[in-house]
């Protein structure tokens, strides 16, 4: 049985009409319904249903933290506080692309803070938020272990190592 | 038996390994390395190299070699860390042993022209003294590499971490075999004893002994974890070994299994180290389709088989107890102990954690015995140690040494020393649990007692070095305010102890500070540091602690004079450019992004301080330190 008495159909999506108005798409909740199905009876494998679904989805509109809850048989309060507790998990749509910026010592101390004031100026954003068109999330991350190159930031998949605020928005520009 | 060569593995088919086996494949390795006319490139792939380029130059490197018809007579092995970072992409050409490096893929043709086909030295991509500006072209003779002891980090830069037929060829699965097949659980652990290893996680608790604990422990079901979370910033130890080297780790976790009887072990790795876990995942299963793990180990009769668990983003789940909830599913909040986990761990079952690079360690140990492994450090503190050297410091990368090594050493003979002629102010050690070593302290030697003599902590091995435009005050900042985004917020003292402290610091730091403001950082710290429940809590005023021990000059000057000495704390800069040390470069002028500087040729510039946004950026950028 999938979760919420559904099918495991494409266009069959989850939780009665909630999936109407999201914005996941029905190829989407069918990938999510195959990572609960995939994960279901391993013990604490809720952290793993929730990257992966995440890697689907973005991030977790509510209706998709219910539906993994009830897959799960997790209460769902208990699913929120995971997803509230670890940093790799968002509970609002991303930008197109994540700018995490390394604020581990090694940057910290070789100025990573002019690098994020230049991006926070330029675009408008700061620590943890979206550019309203969507194109940016800045993000910061405690150490990317790429000291060797610091200051590091990582643009999607991207690593850059020794940013300097004169260059980063040269940088940026290719990702549109 | 025949073994595939290059990347190409030759495990699809699954079949079981026997000693003799290992021993033919150590063979062909070594008729491999040694073949006349044969030559290895080991290009780094390591996540920094990778950054800066190594694939685009690995490539043109594979396609130059076939147009010349060299395929035959050179093998290209992508490594992972070779750990020299700072100076990447970077390869060594074997058996001359010839180190390239800051390559581009347009250096390629030229460096295979002259070095492959000639046997000649391209010079101008050769490393160069910093001082002498001589190249150095031996990798042996590079002061870097030259005074390091490689043990832990054996095989990195020298074997394609995708490769098992690499890793078996230099000694791989040796120590398990000896450890399966010849020596007893309580033998293992008896050698570990013997070796004096304490892990490298940051306690430097003793290896053995916590083995020992857990073998005793009642319990037909029991695991062993390896923790890969590596959270303290600046460290990059675990990250390189799980690239360049994860058959180690894997060798260590099946021993400890089979000293404690555990079936099921996992690794849990931080998810920001993405190619970590792929070298991790192909190498368990090249070991499983090897029999190297699963069923009948190399047909001891042991089973035990290995998971990842990616981890998603909390420092404190480096913590044991946090972790293991996290592997639970749940969140990753600490539990006191005891209980300990050598008895109610995982699931409630007896368990042991242990660090990577302590995981790595562990096969040597058996290969060679805990005595050899013994032989080298200091009283307390046996074999080796692998730092994470960074900050300002001109040799950036990956440092192994024996124990009882001095600090200055490693900053000045291996590092190279600090760079634009400014003077050291302070070693950080430990991350975000240590301290700070001052230049007057810096010939304390590696040893986990004498360092936390000086008020700092081994930790996990980063070592941030830091010049005099370190503000110490903005440091001690900089950690509380880690501390505070990453604490778990379970207990009281460490939730808004940490925050009261973070506040008066951020308080001084703006220019507000009033007398008093240490006194209350003194009493918060010692409240702090007794009363929170885990090591995060615990420790998290060291830093603040150490930087007042060694810099309270700075404080004051931050609170009586409203001054920043190293000028680091914007509100406390004035933001004019000094016309005796102005050299009329313009490079401020370049850099302010709100234009609040005017400059012209041949003229001292001047910042116009209703404009300004305090954004430090011509500070960072003049070169003359010429804006007070
Ligand atoms: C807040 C906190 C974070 C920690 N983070 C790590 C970590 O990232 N990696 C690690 O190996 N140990 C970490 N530790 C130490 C572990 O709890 C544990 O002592 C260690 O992994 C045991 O392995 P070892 O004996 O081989 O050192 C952390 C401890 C605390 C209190
Ligand atoms: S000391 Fe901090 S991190 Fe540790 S349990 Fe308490 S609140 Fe959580
Ligand atoms: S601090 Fe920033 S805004 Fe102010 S003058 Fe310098 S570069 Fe311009
Ligand atoms: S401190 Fe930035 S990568 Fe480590
Ligand atoms: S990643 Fe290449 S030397 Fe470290």
């Amino acid at each position: 049985m999938s979760c919420c008495n559904h099918s495991h159909g494409v266009a069959s999506g989850c939780c009665g009409t909630a999936e109407n108005d999201s914005e996941i798409t029905p190829e989407q909740w069918a990938e999510v319904h195959a990572i609960i199905a995939r994960h279901k009876e391993t013990p604490g494998a809720l952290i793993t249903v929730l990257r992966e679904a995440q890697g689907v989805v973005g991030y977790f509109p509510i209706e998709l933290l219910d539906c993994i809850a009830e897959g799960m048989n997790i209460p769902a309060s208990d699913v929120f506080g995971v997803v509230s507790f670890y940093s790799l998990f968002s509970l609002n749509p991303k930008g197109r692309h994540t700018i995490k910026v390394c604020t581990g010592t090694a940057c910290y101390v070789k100025g990573i803070r002019e690098v994020i004031n230049r991006i926070a100026s330029e675009y408008g954003i700061r620590e943890g938020e979206t550019t309203e068109d969507r194109r940016f999330d800045l993000e910061g991350v405690r150490c990317l272990g790429a000291c060797g190159l610091a200051p590091v930031m990582v643009v999607g998949e991207d690593t850059h190592g020794a940013v300097s605020a004169d260059r980063v928005l040269e940088l940026l520009k290719k990702y549109t | 038996m025949t073994v595939q060569h290059d990347n190409a593995c030759c495990c699809t088919a699954a079949r079981r390994l026997t000693v003799d086996d290992l021993a033919v494949m150590r063979e062909e390795y070594a008729a491999r390395l040694h073949a006349p006319n044969m030559r290895h490139i080991f290009i780094c792939g390591g996540t920094g190299c990778h950054a800066t380029g190594s694939i685009a130059v690995k490539n043109r490197l594979v396609e130059e070699v076939a147009a010349r018809g060299l395929t035959d007579t050179v093998r290209i092995v992508e490594t992972g860390c070779n750990g020299f970072c700072a100076l990447g992409p970077l390869l060594l050409v074997h058996p001359e042993n010839i180190f390239y490096q800051k390559l581009a893929a347009d250096d390629i043709p030229e460096l295979v022209e002259e070095q492959l086909v000639h046997g000649r030295q391209v010079e101008r991509l050769l490393y160069r003294d910093p001082q002498t500006k001589k190249p150095i072209p031996h990798f042996g003779d590079i002061p870097f590499f030259a005074r390091q002891q490689p043990w832990t980090l054996r095989n990195k830069g020298v074997i394609n971490p995708e490769s098992v037929e690499d890793y078996i060829g230099r000694d791989g699965y040796r120590g398990t075999a000896r450890a399966l097949l010849e020596m007893t659980p309580e033998s293992i652990v008896q050698e570990m004893l013997t070796s004096g290893l304490r892990g490298r996680g940051g306690a430097g608790f003793p290896t053995g002994m916590k083995w020992q604990f857990a073998q005793r422990s009642a319990g037909d079901v029991k695991y062993v974890l390896c923790n890969a979370d590596e959270g303290d910033p600046g460290a990059f130890m675990d990250r390189s070994i799980l690239e360049a080297d994860p058959h180690a780790v894997l060798e260590g976790m099946i021993i400890a299994a089979r000293a404690i009887n555990a079936y099921q072990g996992y690794i849990y790795c931080r998810s920001e180290y993405p190619l970590a876990v792929r070298r991790v995942q192909i190498a368990i299963e090249q070991a499983r389709a090897l029999g190297l793990l699963g069923h009948n180990i190399l047909g001891s009769g042991f089973d035990f088989d290995v998971e990842i668990y990616q981890g998603a983003g909390a420092f404190v789940c480096g913590e044991e107890t946090a972790l293991m909830r996290s592997i639970e599913g749940k969140r990753g909040m600490p539990r006191p102990r005891p209980p300990f986990p050598a008895h109610k761990g995982l699931w409630e079952k007896p368990t042991i954690l242990n660090n990577v690079e302590t995981l790595a360690n562990v096969a040597q140990i058996m290969l060679n015995g805990g005595a050899w492994y013994a032989s080298v450090g200091t009283e307390k503190s046996k074999g080796t140690k692998v730092f994470a050297l960074s900050g300002d410091v001109n040799n950036i990368g990956l440092v192994e040494v024996p124990m009882g090594t001095p600090l200055r050493s490693i900053v000045y003979d291996i590092g190279g020393g600090i760079p634009k002629k400014r003077k050291l102010k302070a070693v950080q050690l430990g991350g975000p649990s240590g301290g700070c070593i001052p230049e007057a302290y810096l010939d304390v030697i590696i040893d986990y007692e004498e360092i936390a003599k000086v008020g700092a902590i081994m930790g996990s091995g980063g070592a941030i070095v830091m010049d005099d435009r370190t503000c110490m005050v903005d440091m001690a900042r900089f950690f509380l305010d880690f501390i505070q985004d990453e604490s778990c917020g379970k207990c009281t003292p460490c939730r808004e102890g940490t925050r009261r402290q973070l506040e008066l610091l951020e308080k001084i730091c703006a220019g507000k500070g009033e007398d008093g403001d240490i006194e209350l950082l003194e009493e918060l710290s010692s409240m702090i540091t007794e009363s929170a429940l885990c090591g995060l809590g615990q420790t998290a005023s060291n830093p603040v602690l150490s930087a007042l021990r060694y810099f309270r000059d700075e404080f004051d000057a931050h609170i009586k004079q409203k001054k920043c000495p190293a000028k680091r704390c914007a509100a406390l800069l004035d933001f004019t450019v000094n016309a005796d040390k102005c050299k009329k470069c313009g490079k401020c002028f370049q850099t302010c992004p709100v234009q609040a500087i005017a400059w012209q040729k041949k003229e001292v510039a001047v910042i116009n301080r209703d404009i300004c946004v305090r954004c430090m950026s011509c500070f960072e950028a003049c070169p003359f330190d010429a804006i007070d």
